[in-house]
């Protein structure tokens, strides 16, 4: 490495130090706060020299690196590493995983609060899994996809608080009413092309959320629902003392009242769920509706010209990822026993669409590990939740830029013509 | 009669905050053929830096329409900072790569923008105090007197400047034919010894410039702004760009009047809870009915 390159990046150093300048000056250095009657204005000058300062640094560090011309070896090595467990032992992982899934409640340290988590990731991990077939294999970009939780959700809700209907009734039905609100989206939309489809799913989803924010009769307006039923396992409560002509759960089996008792039935109940999600999705795969949805995806027009109704196949893609939605919505709303339009924003499908987007689009070890890192992980920076959330746009922006396919990505359609060769 | 040209002036008004911000994702998605999820957000910077540098001027006691000017200028000057640097870091090394990647990028900016500016800024609403006063009345001897008031005269006259300034910058000067250059054919224009690259940045200088112009109009229309203006703003945005026609500057301009009137007669005379409902739903019919807009090119497909 030359003097004049050194110089040459200490000067692009301090370009992007200016750059960063106008950037965090008015922003972070000057912030503005409400005292009584009017806004003032409180410096922050510290907090702009330090960024102004680390983005000098992290400028003048990555020109030097790209002087010597070595690339992020780090990175680089990490992600092939992964491609290669994803290659050979997917199959080893997924037993593991999910044998690690089945024993975990039973595990010594295994406490409430992890298996508030544990329920929490493996909802999301459904989720992305569900959006998986609509994002990975139709790969038709929905910024909605909470619509149809939040669909499910109030129609498990309204369904069990009006009708009395136990779990297992209601949560089929959840299932279609969403399916059916997909299809009512998908049929005038899906001709459009892959971002005006994002900017409609979006829409929708907001449609949604105000809808049910402002339809009082319905849904009870910001307010929510209230006294959504628990599940019964088949039938038995879990209650400590069950009404005249009930068995409790307890009671039946002859243990000690425990809450822990429903929390861990909760687990295996999403677990179950998120099970068969997957398990239909790789079986659906391997039928022609699957293969029909992966040839969308690479070529529209080369199947367009081979016969396949897009509209069509795009729809049932659409449908079945919105019934699962709707599973999952309803399984929400059984957990909660409450639910109001907050929990139903864009920021909840940005999040599922960056599950699938980071775990590499199409791959269903990529969902779980993308979920685990993002619900997992960062749920234990709770108090942090603003700088969560930048982190986690942060990470979208930078996946993107270095590994455009996800983590594992598996965009490799599951048939070629010639075997494996390309 | 009265009420309603209220709500015409109204919804002129709107349709103009609209049409600046609308304008940023037409050049953008005519030139790069991406929908730029952030510019919503740069949107919303741009009024923030707007009503931070109101306060500081307010406090030195200059008169009125220097610190408009002033505002103006620094408001344009950063916000174009934030637009330049989001298409470097964000879209730039995107460019060649699948279709949806930079439109996931983009999303991700928004989040990033948009919890950047509620971490260094606090999550409340941020009300500002009216600088505007008075207005013109009509029709004083009826039961509903219309007023305009001078600040919606002020937003009106400074987006007819702004858009004849812009309109000549695209059709006059070499800089704008480098831009509708790149739109048609970008490795013909870079044949032709045009560097594309720097022109890209300064489409996206030039649409963060006329958000964030925006994004003033809005502080001193509204008087109130929060971080989360950016997303119904940019979607309302959006919208006005398709429905004129994407890729179309005076499409722009024509669908951001037609969302700002749509709205504001459907607040006015069917309901104020489902006014956003409106906006999207007019997304919605648009894109399905016509997705070419008024003003915009078929878009043909090709193997």
């Amino acid at each position: 490495m030359e003097k004049k390159d050194i110089i040459q990046s200490f000067k692009d150093s301090l370009f992007t130090g200016l750059i960063a300048l106008a950037l965090f000056g008015p922003i972070v250095g000057l912030r503005t706060v409400s005292k009584g009657e009017g806004l003032f204005i409180t410096p922050q000058w510290g907090v702009v020299f330090l960024l102004v300062g680390l983005c000098i640094l992290g400028r003048f560090l990555i020109n030097i690196n790209s002087a010597r011309r070595t690339e992020f070896k780090i990175f680089s090595t990490l992600s092939s590493k992964f491609s290669s467990i994803s290659e050979n032992k997917a199959k080893h992982f997924a037993i593991t995983g999910i044998l690690f899934a089945v024993v975990f409640p039973f595990l010594p340290f295994t406490d409430r609060y992890f298996m508030d988590v544990a329920i929490m990731i493996l909802t999301y991990i459904m989720l992305g899994w569900g959006l998986n077939i609509v994002v990975g294999l139709a790969g038709l970009l929905d910024l909605g996809y909470v619509a149809f939780y939040a669909v499910g959700a109030y129609s498990y809700a309204l369904i069990a608080t009006t009708f009395g209907w136990s779990f297992w009734i209601c949560l089929p039905l959840a299932g279609v009413f969403a399916a059916f609100f997909g299809i009512l989206l998908g049929f005038p939309v899906l001709r459009l092309r892959g971002d005006y489809l994002a900017i409609v799913t979006l829409g929708f989803g907001e449609i949604i959320r105000i809808i049910l924010i402002n339809w009082y009769e319905v849904t009870n307006g910001p307010d929510g629902i209230t006294g959504i039923p628990r599940p019964s396992f088949f039938g038995l409560p879990f209650k400590r003392s069950p009404d005249e002509g009930e068995i409790s759960f307890h009671l039946f089996f002859n243990l000690e009242y425990s809450t822990m008792h429903r929390i861990i039935f909760l687990y295996y109940l999403i677990l179950v769920l998120a099970l068969i999600t997957n398990y239909f999705t790789l079986k659906i795969r391997k039928l022609p509706v699957g293969r029909a949805w992966e040839a969308l995806r690479e070529d529209e027009i080369a199947c367009k010209s081979l016969g396949v109704n897009p509209t069509n196949t795009k729809l049932t893609a659409f449908a079945i990822g919105a019934m699962f939605g709707g599973f999952a919505g309803s399984f929400f709303a059984t957990r909660q026993a409450f639910i109001s339009p907050e929990s139903f924003t864009f920021i909840e499908s940005a999040i599922i669409v960056a599950i699938v987007v980071l775990g590499g689009m199409g791959s269903q070890t990529g969902v779980v590990l993308a979920s685990i890192f993002l619900i997992g992980i960062t749920e234990m920076f709770r108090d942090l939740e603003q700088f969560r959330m930048i982190a986690f746009g942060g990470a979208m922006v930078l996946i993107m830029v270095f590994k455009p396919k996800g983590i594992l990505a598996n965009r490799k359609p599951t048939i070629l013509m010639h075997g494996d060769k390309k | 009669m009265e009420y309603f040209i209220q709500q015409l002036v109204n919804g002129i008004t709107l349709g103009s905050i609209y049409g600046l911000i609308a304008i940023g994702y037409t050049m953008v998605y005519g030139i790069i053929g991406m929908i730029n999820f952030a510019h919503g957000d740069i949107f919303m910077i741009g009024a923030f830096v707007a009503l931070i540098s109101f306060i500081i001027f307010s406090l030195t006691g200059i008169a009125l329409p220097i610190i408009l000017l002033l505002v103006l200028l620094i408001a344009m000057l950063f916000t174009a900072c934030y637009g330049w640097t989001v298409e470097k870091l964000a879209y730039k090394p995107l460019r060649g790569s699948f279709r949806l990647a930079p439109l996931i990028s983009a999303l991700g900016m928004s989040i990033v923008l948009q919890n950047y500016v509620q971490v260094s800024q606090g999550a409340r609403v941020k009300p500002m105090q009216p600088l505007f006063s008075g207005g013109l009345e009509f029709f004083k001897n009826s039961d509903f007197i219309v007023t305009v008031s001078y600040l919606q005269i002020f937003i009106v006259v400074l987006t007819i400047i702004l858009m004849g300034i812009f309109t000549y910058l695209i059709t006059k000067t070499d800089l704008g034919r480098a831009q509708r250059a790149c739109e048609q054919d970008r490795t013909m224009t870079a044949l032709l010894g045009i560097n594309v690259d720097r022109t890209i940045s300064i489409t996206f200088i030039i649409g963060s410039s006329l958000a964030s112009v925006a994004g003033m109009m809005f502080v001193l229309y509204y008087g109130v702004i929060d971080f989360y203006i950016g997303f119904l703003a940019g979607i309302k945005a959006f919208t006005a760009a398709v429905l004129g026609g994407i890729g179309s500057l005076p499409g722009a301009m024509l669908g951001g009047l037609l969302i700002g009137l749509i709205e504001t007669f459907w607040a006015g005379y069917v309901s104020l809870e489902y006014k956003d409902v409106a906006a999207f739903s007019v997304l919605i019919v648009v894109l399905i009915f016509f997705p070419t807009g008024f003003l915009g090119k078929p878009d043909i497909e090709k193997v």
